[in-house]
């Protein structure tokens, strides 16, 4: 401080300016380390709808006393010429009761694509109750030009499931990921 | 360590002349003029911006520019008017002030000063570039969302991320430098809570600046990375999360809008107590006022974001975060007012300027405060009722609190007095056309006038109309503001050392203009 006759004022400006960039670059990391930290609090408490990886059915019991509607929803991102639609637009299901939809994808383009799905559950706090065992998106599909696939999805919901919910949206969206994994199998 | 000083700076004593004094100099007093002129400079290109998009939206349809290049000119707008126009000006004048305020005989860090000044046409040079380029200008607008800004932005927009990297540069080094100057150089007897309020909100920004702009830098390169080099941080079909760039983006956005106004603040807590003629009132409340504002600054951003589908916790939370910042920002205008009750008050230009940043700050504040709100955020969302807001708190909050600190120090500077009577009809023309600029825009907003659209329903015709009209007057103020500070600076009327019968503090200790290098052996402070 100034207060106090300092022997030499430019090496404690110094010292104090090395401290202060350290804090710009631990904030750099900081910005980073929001990427992870945001995956962790999203997996913690469903906010932003994703769906956890494969689940493993051990029927224990069936709530037959609360049936939930469950829609299903797919379309294909832009620049995806994939006709992608679930066979079954909306069903009721008791909680930890298994069941197994269908959805459909054909390739309208004359070349192949590998599509890859992305589930988003609405409202997101379902998702931490949306168990799939089986599912199309844990896995891309390539398919060639005209192609059609009949795509099965396996999936129970919690019985812990909160009484406020009423209804769950699942919505796919196919993406376009020809071009990455060109390049991936390109590295190769 | 007085000693230490005078060695240091004997050898240069006289001024350097030509452009290399400019290009090389460490003075802070020639950086902070650079600072000012290059946010003047800055201020008249974001206006022309501005000046295409009122002239767009002077009647509904499509008259003078294509949608596209109306988009570019809305990002432009908020990119060279916040990161070129608004903070280089408050760092110009925390250089010019800031070490005659407490006492030092400059900054801490002089070279480094330099260079932190000199990244910046640099910066922006990258940035305007991107306006000639094949695909054109970044059009995302200044948010610069994913994916738009990432799958769907213009080639461009790899200027614009390196443009933004400098500038960020540029920021952290002006605001390390702050802070090592007040931590390190005040005079003696110069303790932290002597210290001018224009120092200490300075000081404040300088912290606010150091965490916010890396986390902007990062989020840059994350899209930077994005766009060439394979990444998913935005990209769903990756993995990523669009809306995680909308929360990178607002820890480093809300936080920077206390950047821009925290400046102001001081700026108000120094000339209204010299209009006034008694001492700032609560000056320690304004202290802690100003840290809880800085603090509760990084736990509200989810407030620009309500839309997005939050669940209800998180909504009520940042809510709530949000009003709270109302408290410290009262107990600011509080202190305002009763440092002017019961003074001996006179209306000279900086003083109208202060009156008219409280009055019609606190009215950007109240729109603020509805915004706030997550029920009526959902129809504000994305109206001209935010544009209002944020122009509201942004030309006669910063823009004013920078305009009132310029006539208050000019005399300061120059030597000179400027011209009180041209000043004042500036001033009354400025408030007359700021309000008429941007007050219908509330009524658009609550209407349901989109923002970031170049055409518009019938319904808003008037409204626009007559923003469009202020704004072009609003625009040729600015013509007798740099009038003014021209005829100031080759002034014929000497000002005193003390300038204004009620100023207190070291700046009004030294002579106007004040001296090249100044306060070479540190002044005694009671």
């Amino acid at each position: 401080m100034s207060d106090m006759p300092t022997p030499n004022p430019d090496q404690a400006n110094r010292k104090l300016a090395l401290k202060l960039v350290v804090v710009a670059v631990v904030m750099v990391g900081f910005g980073f380390a929001l990427v992870p930290l945001y995956d962790v609090f999203c997996d913690i408490t469903g906010l932003n709808g994703k769906t956890r990886g494969q689940a493993l059915y051990t029927a224990k019991t069936v709530d037959k006393e609360r049936s939930i509607k469950v829609e299903f929803m797919a379309e294909s991102a832009r620049g995806m010429p994939w006709v992608f639609e679930p066979v079954v637009r909306s069903m009721r299901v008791h909680p930890g009761e298994q069941y197994e939809v269908t959805f459909l994808v054909r390739n309208k383009a004359n070349e192949a694509i590998t599509g890859q799905a992305i589930p988003s559950v609405s409202p997101g706090e379902a998702s931490l109750y949306f168990n799939k065992t089986e599912c199309f998106c844990f896995e891309q599909q390539l398919l060639a030009a005209g192609e059609t696939l009949e795509m099965p999805m396996r999936f129970f919901v919690d019985t812990q499931i909160p009484e406020s919910v009423h209804t769950i949206t699942l919505s796919y969206r196919m993406f376009n990921i020809s071009e990455q994994t060109d390049a991936s199998v390109a590295k190769q | 360590m007085s000693a230490v000083i005078e060695e240091h700076h004997d050898h240069h004593d006289h001024k350097p002349t030509g452009l290399t004094r400019w290009l090389f100099t460490t003075n802070h007093k020639d950086i902070g003029t650079l600072y000012l002129w290059f946010s003047f400079a800055m201020f008249v290109i974001g206006g022309l911006f501005a000046m295409v998009i009122r002239l767009e939206l002077f009647q509904p349809g499509l008259q003078f520019v294509e949608p596209e290049f109306f988009n570019q000119m809305t990002t432009l707008h908020g990119l060279v008017m916040v990161f070129g126009a608004v903070m280089p000006a408050t760092v110009g004048l925390a250089n010019w002030m800031i070490p005659i305020m407490i006492g030092a005989p400059d900054m801490a860090l002089p070279r480094m000063n330099n260079w932190s000044f000199w990244i910046l046409p640099f910066a922006f040079t990258l940035l305007l570039s991107s306006l000639f380029m094949e695909g054109g200008a970044p059009n995302f607008g200044w948010t610069f969302y994913a994916p738009l800004s990432t799958t769907f932005g213009p080639p461009s927009t790899d200027f614009f991320i390196f443009g933004v990297h400098l500038m960020g540069i540029s920021s952290i080094m002006g605001s390390i430098n702050v802070i090592v100057t007040v931590f390190n150089m005040r005079a003696p007897g110069m303790t932290l809570m002597k210290m001018p309020m224009f120092v200490w909100t300075w000081l404040i920004t300088a912290f606010l600046l150091i965490m916010v702009m890396p986390v902007l830098a990062g989020a840059v390169t994350m899209m930077l990375t994005d766009r060439h080099f394979g990444t998913s941080f935005f990209d769903a079909a990756g993995g990523g999360d669009p809306v995680m760039f909308q929360h990178i983006f607002w820890f480093f956005g809300h936080p920077e809008v206390y950047i821009m106004i925290l400046p102001a603040f001081g700026i108000a807590s120094q000339i209204i107590p010299t209009f006034s003629r008694k001492p700032l009132f609560g000056y320690a409340s304004m202290v802690y006022a100003t840290a809880a504002i800085a603090l509760l600054s990084f736990v509200v951003w989810a407030h620009h974001m309500f839309t997005v589908g939050m669940p209800l916790a998180g909504e009520l939370f940042f809510m709530f975060a949000t009003l709270l910042i109302a408290v410290p920002t009262g107990v600011k205008v509080f202190n305002w007012v009763a440092t002017m009750w019961k003074g001996s008050i006179t209306f000279e230009t900086p003083m109208l300027y202060a009156l008219a940043f409280v009055i019609l700050f606190t009215i950007g504040g109240f729109s603020g405060v509805m915004l706030a709100m997550t029920p009526v955020d959902f129809q504000y969302h994305d109206t001209y009722f935010v544009v209002a807001h944020f122009h509201y708190v942004l030309f006669p909050g910063a823009i004013f609190g920078t305009m009132a600190a310029v006539y208050y120090w000019l005399p300061k500077w120059t030597g000179n007095l400027y011209n009180e009577r041209w000043a004042k009809i500036q001033f009354w023309l400025q408030i007359f056309f700021v309000n008429l600029t941007f007050f219908p825009m509330h009524f658009s907003g609550l209407a349901g006038m989109p923002r970031r659209i170049p055409d518009y329903n019938l319904a808003f015709a008037d409204f626009n109309m007559i923003s469009s009209i202020g704004a072009f007057g609003l625009a040729l103020t600015q013509i007798i503001f740099i009038a003014v500070v021209i005829g100031c600076i080759r002034g014929k009327r000497k000002a005193t050392a003390q300038v204004w019968e009620g100023a207190q503090g070291l700046e009004w200790t030294l002579p106007s203009p004040a001296p090249y290098h100044s306060f070479t052996t540190p002044p005694k402070v009671d």
